[in-house]
């Protein structure tokens, strides 16, 4: 049975990136509620169009999806958040040496909230390759960006992250919906 | 070069990204340059508390499960083939279309331009026959077949479910007939499938009466300004009553 067949390709090919998709979602979204729905929905999104998957990198396929849902998504229902794509202008300045901090103090906790504060854009960039282990053509691919931006954004996003996690913690009003 | 043409390098360093040529040019600037070498243990340090501090989230145990027994329920699902089947698809397509050229052109002076059109529409009819391509909009619901047709077509077909008199509507898609759009509905009959195609009338390319090709039979008819043909291979008779249906509405 075709359909049958169909299914079991997508099981077998789509289905084990399922953790990664979730955990892209739970990060770009902030929330794990959220990322459940997203998740869902990309997920049927993808079996959808897995017609049109040719043989490749099924991961980063699942997660452009991924991210194309999270981002309709958030536009959809928290218009006000800030999710604005990496341009020139957020790439230029800073050029502090990194400080060495004493990273192995900080606990997991400080450690997410320092990536939460990151703009979404960088804030998916250090998730896809720090958790998730991307490559740069991966991540390229994902975000559909030039290498060079993907480089010049992963190198600001460290910078940024090192930021949140030095300034001392002012407590913010987190965007609850 | 200065420190500010490497911090990218230190990063794609870093990362496992620079090439050969790049890691040995870096490593040497490495040397001399003790603000690039601190720079590169701070990166590292908090590459790996990043990476081992548990930030990874996995999916809750009963999301997988719902999703995977949601897959199946999906109306709008279109099985698409690819691989061998694609190939083999292409192939009889291609033998298919040789086929009918050289049909055509075999005895082309003797078939009347009506024929001709016969032809074209079995040829459509046998087209929606092969995986996948039965119907783009899946329904049983001519509310949803409807309005699916909206903007597609000049023509707004009428699409009628006859269940309750032994058609019902499977889904609708767009076909191609002697050149020009048009709507195709396709019903079931017992375990075969039916497909009336529908477009605007006035045209030389209408048809009428019945036939047969290739083992398929054919009615056309007019209604409220529209060619209607039933293509099938149930018995002619039940083309006459889907036909009589569509007359009556």
């Amino acid at each position: 049975m075709p359909e049958r067949e169909e299914r079991a390709r997508f099981e077998e090919w789509v289905m084990p990136h399922f953790d990664a998709a979730f955990n892209l979602a739970r990060w770009i979204l902030r929330s794990r509620a959220d990322a459940e729905d997203v998740t869902q929905e990309a997920m049927l999104r993808a079996y959808r169009f897995f017609g049109k998957f040719r043989a490749g990198d099924a991961r980063a396929w699942l997660l452009q999806i991924v991210r194309n849902c999270c981002y309709t998504w958030l536009q959809k229902n928290r218009p006000t958040e800030d999710v604005a794509e990496i341009s020139e202008e957020y790439l230029k300045d800073d050029r502090s040496t990194p400080e060495t901090l004493a990273i192995a103090s900080h606990e997991r906790e400080q450690l997410a909230q320092a990536l939460e504060k990151l703009p979404t854009a960088f804030r998916e960039i250090l998730v896809l390759r720090e958790l998730e282990g991307c490559s740069y053509k991966e991540i390229a691919a994902i975000t559909a960006k030039p290498i060079g931006t993907v480089m010049s954004a992963l190198a600001r996003s460290r910078q940024q992250l090192r930021d949140a996690l030095t300034k001392p913690v002012v407590k913010e009003t987190r965007l609850e919906l | 070069m200065s420190c500010e043409q490497h911090t990218e390098h230190l990063h794609a360093y870093l990362d496992g990204e620079l090439d050969a040529a790049g890691t040995l040019q870096f490593e040497r600037h490495m040397k001399e340059c003790q603000e690039c070498g601190a720079a590169l243990t701070a990166e590292r340090k908090l590459q790996k508390s990043l990476q081992s501090a548990g930030l990874y989230e996995n999916a809750p145990k009963g999301l997988r499960q719902r999703v995977v027994s949601s897959l199946p329920a999906l109306p709008e699902v279109r099985v698409r083939k690819t691989g061998e089947w694609r190939w083999a698809a292409l192939v009889a397509a291609c033998l298919m279309g040789a086929f009918l050229v050289w049909q055509l052109f075999s005895d082309l002076g003797g078939r009347s331009r009506q024929s001709v059109v016969a032809a074209t529409v079995v040829d459509a009819h046998l087209r929606s026959l092969q995986p996948g391509h039965q119907a783009d909009v899946i329904s049983t619901d001519q509310h949803t077949v409807k309005p699916w047709f909206d903007g597609k077509l000049e023509i707004a077909p009428p699409v009628r479910d006859f269940t309750a008199e032994g058609f019902p509507l499977t889904g609708g898609r767009l076909d191609v007939i002697h050149g020009r759009t048009v709507a195709a509905l396709v019903y079931g009959r017992r375990k075969h499938m039916v497909n009336v195609f529908v477009w605007k009338a006035g045209d030389d390319e209408g048809l009428s009466g019945a036939g047969e090709q290739q083992g398929y039979h054919w009615l056309a008819w007019q209604k409220d300004g529209l060619n209607f043909v039933g293509v099938s291979d149930v018995a002619p008779e039940d083309l006459v009553v889907l036909r009589d249906l569509f007359l009556k509405g």
